[in-house]
């Protein structure tokens, strides 16, 4: 075996790489409850991948007999369904895992110097999520993926002068049809895949350069023994590798009881007239985005011209890319940050998800007027942060982490 | 942090109860037990009389019920197999459940397309499917001569009829401010039918909680293989737990 490493480790940095990144990584000791989900994000992005492959064997990406063949992979192929349940299940799993991570990164300021590129990488890997999702689901060719895609690829008909070419060449139709069906899917299931993994792979290896932040926001490196290894890290494996286990395998109780008791998720994972066939002549009486959309289609709603709505929509992503430099506050962890930034971050997350909720009822005064006080509330977090946070009065950081 | 997590799962506990609040049309409760067989197999049977001969169910095979409800396949083909392929043969046993009528004969005679029942109960709701199919009562101005309080003007006639009876609707006036709005009380019956009410009740519950089974066969399999995954979580947690605990007892 120690012959074996040796010739491959004289070939390729096999031994190097695993101190690098595992062995001899040293992280913070004082991870909490909310440092579990970057690596469960990863699991989930492997179980998608792993599980849309065994799909990808059965389905058919073809308007005529793509509703069919999900169909026969429910019923026809040997455990097909579990399959396509975990699949399912996954997408609604992984935005809840990576909501969670983006949180944690808000609370602790993970994205502040001189984490920013990680904090990038991570917000297009958040980009990149929400296409990969949006081109998936369009793929069971239901009623909902057909209308619910409808409704937001006309959004970039808004766009002045290129609207209408730009979404003629998004479809390859003039309505959602076959063509779009087949692009979707290639788009699905290669393009967008290469580009999450390769996002990952740099947002660990920027992580791993600067090492992680912790719930106190206290550089480890600062303070360092005499070997140079930090006095408050631990090596990730084993330590942090047999706490992720026990992570991962609560996640999948919680992700096995909606799987095999809740995989409708209410209808909100698998909307009921998703279960009829697409059909361009006949509009369903009430139209939502799939859940993890909704908040920003909250936005959309709220204002009411078009383009505008359009334009704050992609605002409500675009602010969070800024976050590095909107926060000018030195001191990274909210359990030292003021009053003031700690009542702003819990109204952005109350708001966040009203406007989730919001979104999926169908439109009244009440509800748009609710969407428009919840919308201006979500951009007043950054507005009052860039504010706030410049001389903002902070409790005093310790030197070391605290347990 | 514990005042962030804790709003949040308050705000997302209460969305479902918001939610709830602004409900739809009334539905009756529909009284069905997937894993009752009899009943199931009963509501094969009306199926297979009363509905499978305009809609199909063709995601379904036939040999799969025979497997899933314990029947033979010689039952089944006796029950639900009354169609020849092209070449004259009986159909199979393990082909799809389609049905010979065409869409454009089913436009001239009821005006639109009959819908395919795979995924009806999963589409619309076993409640939805429950309180319709009791739903119809007499309506002369209707080409069928029938018309259904939980889907409007419906293109289908009720071909249950005979074992119903027929009824009317019974309305009671509901104040909404000053504006009188009429609302369903309930239906009257003007000729009975070959079934008693009660009894009539029942026939569409077993074909209700076939055709709940029909949009998802598999889903007895999936909670019987649920329970043993989350046993099997639960004692991988004892282990993890404890490695976790032995690696981190020197962690200070």
């Amino acid at each position: 075996m120690g012959n074996l490493i040796a010739w491959i480790d004289d070939r390729f940095p096999l031994t190097k790489m695993w101190n690098e990144h595992l062995a001899e990584y040293y992280a913070p000791k004082n991870f909490n409850f909310w440092y579990f989900f970057g690596s469960l994000a990863l699991m989930v992005l492997v179980i998608q991948i792993i599980s849309g492959i065994f799909l990808t064997m059965h389905y058919k990406p073809d308007g005529a007999t793509a509703f069919a063949s999900v169909e026969y992979i429910m019923r026809d192929v040997p455990y097909g369904w579990l399959i396509r349940y975990i699949h399912s299940t996954g997408a609604t799993a992984f935005f809840i895992v990576v909501y969670l991570h983006m949180l944690r990164g808000l609370m602790y300021g993970s994205y502040k110097k001189p984490r920013e590129l990680i904090w990038l990488f991570g917000m297009f890997i958040y980009l990149a999520l929400m296409a990969e999702a949006f081109m998936g689901y369009l793929l069971p060719w239901g009623q909902m993926s057909y209308w619910g895609e409808q409704v937001i690829i006309s959004l970039f008909s808004a766009i002045p002068v290129i609207g209408d070419d730009l979404t003629l060449w998004i479809r390859g139709d003039f309505v959602i049809g076959d063509a779009t069906l087949n692009r979707f899917f290639a788009l699905h299931v290669i393009a967008l895949p290469f580009v999450l993994v390769f996002l990952v792979i740099a947002h660990i290896i920027a992580l791993h350069e600067v090492g992680s932040n912790n719930p106190d926001g206290v550089e480890i490196k600062k303070n360092k023994d005499a070997n140079g290894i930090p006095l408050d890290g631990i090596p990730f494996h084993p330590y942090y590798t047999v706490k992720d286990i026990v992570g991962v395998v609560v996640f999948l109780f919680f992700f096995s009881v909606i799987l095999f008791y809740f995989p409708d998720g209410g209808g909100y994972m698998l909307e009921h007239a998703n279960f009829i066939a697409s059909d361009p002549l006949k509009t369903p009486e009430h139209i939502a985005p799939v859940w993890y959309f909704t908040p920003f289609y909250a936005i959309l709603r709220a204002v009411p011209d078009k383009l505008l709505g359009v334009g704050a929509m992609f605002a409500a992503i675009a602010f969070l890319f800024f976050m590095p430099w909107i926060d000018r506050c030195k001191v990274k962890s909210v359990r030292y940050r003021s009053g003031i930034y700690k009542t702003n971050l819990i109204v952005f997350c109350i708001s966040f998800v009203v406007l989730g909720w919001l979104a999926m009822q169908p439109v009244t005064e009440t509800i748009t007027l609710m969407s428009r006080l919840f919308s201006f509330l979500y951009f007043a977090f950054f507005i009052v942060l860039y504010i706030t946070s410049k001389n903002e009065s902070t409790k005093p950081v310790p030197d070391r982490v605290t347990s | 942090m514990k005042k962030i997590t804790t709003l949040l799962l308050a705000a997302v506990m209460l969305l479902p109860v918001m939610a709830a609040a602004s409900g739809g049309a009334h539905l009756y409760k529909a009284p069905i037990d997937i894993n009752d067989k009899e009943s199931l197999r009963r509501g094969a049977k009306a199926f297979a009389d009363y509905c499978y001969s305009c809609h199909s169910a063709s995601f379904m095979r036939f040999n799969r019920i025979a497997k899933d409800l314990d029947m033979s396949e010689d039952e089944v083909r006796e029950m639900m197999i009354h169609t020849r392929g092209k070449k004259g043969d009986p159909t199979k046993i393990g082909e799809l459940m389609k049905v010979s009528m065409t869409d454009d004969y089913a436009k001239n005679a009821f005006g639109t397309a009959v819908p395919d029942l795979s995924l009806a109960a999963r589409a619309r709701g076993a409640d939805w499917v429950y309180s319709y199919l009791r739903s119809f009562y007499v309506d002369p101005y209707r080409p069928t001569g029938f018309n259904n309080t939980v889907f409007p003007d419906v293109g289908m006639p009720h071909v249950l009829w005979s074992l119903q009876g027929l009824q009317e609707p019974v309305y009671k006036k509901v104040m909404h401010g000053d504006v009188a709005v009429e609302e369903l009380e309930g239906f009257e019956q003007i000729q009975a039918g070959k079934l008693s009410r009660v009894e009539y009740d029942m026939f569409i519950a077993d074909l209700t909680n076939f055709m709940v089974y029909l949009a998802e066969p598999v889903q007895v399999e999936r909670r019987s293989l649920g329970w043993k995954v989350l046993l099997f979580l639960v004692v991988l947690f004892g282990f993890a737990y404890a490695l976790k605990k032995e690696y981190w007892k020197d962690v200070h």
